[in-house]
Order: C-alpha cells, then sequence, then structure tokens
C-alpha cells in the first residue's frame, strides 16, 4: 500500500524480498546499500541473529528522484527465510506494493524454493492480495556457484506465470539492481493504474 | 488490495498540529505520528537528530509484532506499550484503525501526563484519519493517472 503525501510532495513504497533461508535476501539489499549515493539512501537496518540470519527483517530506505514533482521513495525489507519465522514473514508482508522473490539456484535447494514461494503465496493470500495481479518478479541467485540448476529448470518451476526474471549473483552485484528496477519499474506502473 | 494511504495538505496540517500540541501539553522531547505500515506521517519537538524514517519502521515492525503476540493470546490488540530507559522514554500507542502515535520524553514530563494528553489527542486523530479514509476511496490520486513510461525509466538513470 502506497503512501502519498501531498502536502511534503512524496510517495512512498514498500518492496519485499522473500525466500528461502540463505538465499541471499539480505546480501541483495547490502550490495544496494553500498551502491547507492549516500544523498539516495538512509540507515540500512539489520534485525538479525548472532550469526547473521535474519530474524525479524532488514529494512533500507531508497529515494529514486521526482517524479512530477513527487519525491519516489522505495522502503526495501526482506524477510527472514528459515521456516519457523513464519509469523514474522506474515508481518512483513503488511501494506506491501511490490514483492521480489529471491530463489537459490543451488540444486539442491530447489525443494526449498519451492516450499518458500508456496508460503508466499499463502501469506499474501491472509492479507487478502493474490501474487498473479500484485507487481512482483523473480531473482535466480547464486548462479556463480558450480551446483547451480539449469535457469530453464527453474523457471519452469518457479515462475509459471513468466513474470520478469533475471538471473543475479548477490554477492557481486550481478543483476541485483535489474531486479529492483523491475519491480520497482511495476511498482510505479500498479500505480498509475489504480489512480 | 489495501486502499493507498493519501494525505492531502489540510489532514497534514491538522495532524501536525496536534503533534505540536502534545509535544508542548505532553512536555515531551519528540511526537511522532506513523503509518501501521512503517511510513512517517507527521512529527514534533527535538527529531532533527534522531534517524526518522528508521524509528517509523521499527515502531510499526515492534506494533506488528505486538499484535501478532496480542493474537495468539485472543487479545484483540495491545494498544499501548510503554518503554523505560535510562534518560528517554517511549510511549507508543495506536489511533484507529491505521496509526501509532510515538512520544519520548524525559524526566521532564512523566508517564501519568503523557498518558493523559495521548488519550485526549487520540480522539481527534481518529476523526482526522477517518476523513483521510474516505477522501482517499473518494478521491484516489490523480497525479499518478498522468505518469509515463518516460517518467518511470528516467527515475533510474543513473542506478
Ligand atoms: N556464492 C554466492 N553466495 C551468495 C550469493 N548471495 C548470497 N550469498 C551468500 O549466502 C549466504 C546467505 O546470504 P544472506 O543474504 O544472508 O541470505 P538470506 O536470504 O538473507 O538468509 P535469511 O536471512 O536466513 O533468510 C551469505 O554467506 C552470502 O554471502 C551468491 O550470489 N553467490
Ligand atoms: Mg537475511
Amino acid at each position: 500500500m502506497s503512501f502519498i503525501n501531498y502536502s511534503s510532495r512524496e510517495i512512498n513504497c514498500k518492496i519485499v524480498y522473500y525466500g528461502p533461508g540463505l538465499c541471499g535476501k539480505t546480501t541483495n539489499l547490502q550490495y544496494i546499500y553500498a551502491k547507492t549515493n549516500p544523498e539516495a539512501k538512509g540507515k540500512m537496518i539489520s534485525l538479525e541473529t548472532e550469526t547473521e540470519r535474519t530474524l525479524f527483517f532488514d529494512f533500507l530506505p531508497l529515494s529514486l528522484g521526482e517524479i512530477r514533482g513527487f519525491k519516489t521513495r522505495f522502503h526495501l525489507y526482506t524477510v527472514p527465510g528459515q521456516v519457523f519465522y513464519d509469523a514474522s514473514r506474515k508481518l512483513i508482508l503488511k501494506g506491501v506494493d511490490g514483492v521480489v522473490f529471491v530463489a537459490d539456484s543451488q540444486v539442491e535447494r530447489m525443494e526449498a524454493n519451492v516450499e518458500s514461494l508456496e508460503n508466499l503465496r499463502d501469506n499474501l493470500k491472509e492479507h487478502g492480495y493474490d501474487l498473479n495481479n500484485i507487481p512482483y518478479v523473480v531473482q535466480y541467485n547464486k548462479r556463480d556457484l558450480p551446483n547451480a540448476a539449469d535457469v530453464g529448470y527453474m523457471r519452469e518451476l518457479l515462475n509459471p506465470t513468466d513474470v520478469p526474471d533475471y538471473e543475479a549473483v548477490a554477492t557481486t552485484g550481478a543483476g541485483v539492481f535489474d531486479t529492483l528496477k523491475a519491480v520497482a519499474k511495476q511498482v510505479l506502473i500498479e500505480l498509475k493504474r489504480t489512480r | 488490495m489495501n486502499s493507498q494511504l493519501v494525505l492531502y495538505e489540510e489532514e497534514f496540517r491538522q495532524i501536525t498540529e496536534i503533534c505540536d500540541m502534545l509535544h508542548r501539553d505532553a512536555s515531551a522531547k519528540a511526537v511522532f505520528l506513523v503509518d501501521k505500515n512503517g511510513q512517517l506521517l507527521a512529527n514534533s519537538g527535538e527529531t532533527a537528530h534522531l534517524d526518522t524514517t528508521s524509528l517509523a519502521s521499527l515502531t510499526a515492525g515492534n506494533i506488528a509484532a505486538t499484535g501478532g503476540l496480542a493474537q495468539l493470546l485472543g487479545e484483540k490488540e495491545f494498544a499501548i506499550q510503554v518503554h523505560e530507559g535510562e534518560r528517554d522514554n517511549i510511549h507508543i500507542s495506536l489511533v484507529g484503525q491505521r496509526a501509532i502515535l510515538v512520544i519520548i520524553f524525559d524526566e521532564r514530563s512523566s508517564l501519568g501526563l503523557v498518558r493523559l494528553r495521548v488519550r485526549k489527542a487520540g480522539d481527534v486523530l481518529s476523526k482526522i484519519f477517518d476523513t483521510i479514509n474516505s477522501k482517499a476511496s473518494e478521491q484516489g490520486s490523480t497525479v499518478f493517472s498522468e505518469i509515463t513510461d518516460d517518467d518511470i525509466d528516467n527515475l533510474f538513470g543513473d542506478m
């Protein structure tokens, strides 16, 4: 749910990075944070465990510039991917404007990807959203690993509705901004549609 | 999807006035009004040295987590939270369906005073939010129906 402030002439949108544990959601945000001009970003907040697993969420506010005299701000969130943090994942989806599903390309993580995607669908449904009807992109992360599955296969498994999808290596940043741009663009187009 | 939150000048001015009033009447250090999704709506007082964006997001996360706990216990919600620090204290309360009021105060004020002022302001704020909600569903936001694909592409110029 976007927030438009006519007084400060700002528009704020919420984007959530979803996906199984260790797929690289936090790494996506860290890369974006590292590569963005200081004036375009706020502080990145990570609520994590002692072993650097996301405990509640990561949060990164980004400013993208102006559209028709309105400052556009995106609030990027990641969810905790570990299965038992489902209650927290659900909370973070509240009011979401766009979703990035980050899949782990490693063959042995396919089942975890599929489960997480189903979990995303279910949790969105509880908030009254339908994954088929919201701004949504898929990222195949960890393409650098030798045990990465074939992209065609992953697409069939994880992107049956053929939304925009991107190969990525979040640790080096490959594909990270393409993914963000794609979802941000969809969110703005959706704003235009729903007026 | 949820209706989006649209804040026009008039209501923005009203909620900011209430924050100013609370800041004064509760002898608070700072007052924030945040929406449940983590957006900062208005603030007043000593806010210059604070990271208000982070504050808004963490407050919303906190309220969401507490709301989840309440549901687990079969409560509707826990409407008020107070955290006491060595120097500063923070009073967090729900306003209507969609907003969160945050008061930061120190020894110049007291919990009793903050409670009292918050209760009074809460009713007024709820009414304003009713107006905000009905305006949003009537008018929608027209600027964005006119944006073009080029406008959107230009945003990503240097990304
Ligand atoms: N080789 C490789 N490693 C990656 C890549 N992306 C992330 N990693 C590593 O994978 C590990 C987990 O990454 P995180 O970003 O913390 O994963 P996460 O999805 O946030 O995990 P949770 O918070 O538990 O849900 C870290 O050690 C990262 O450095 C990638 O593209 N390639
Ligand atoms: Mg993480």
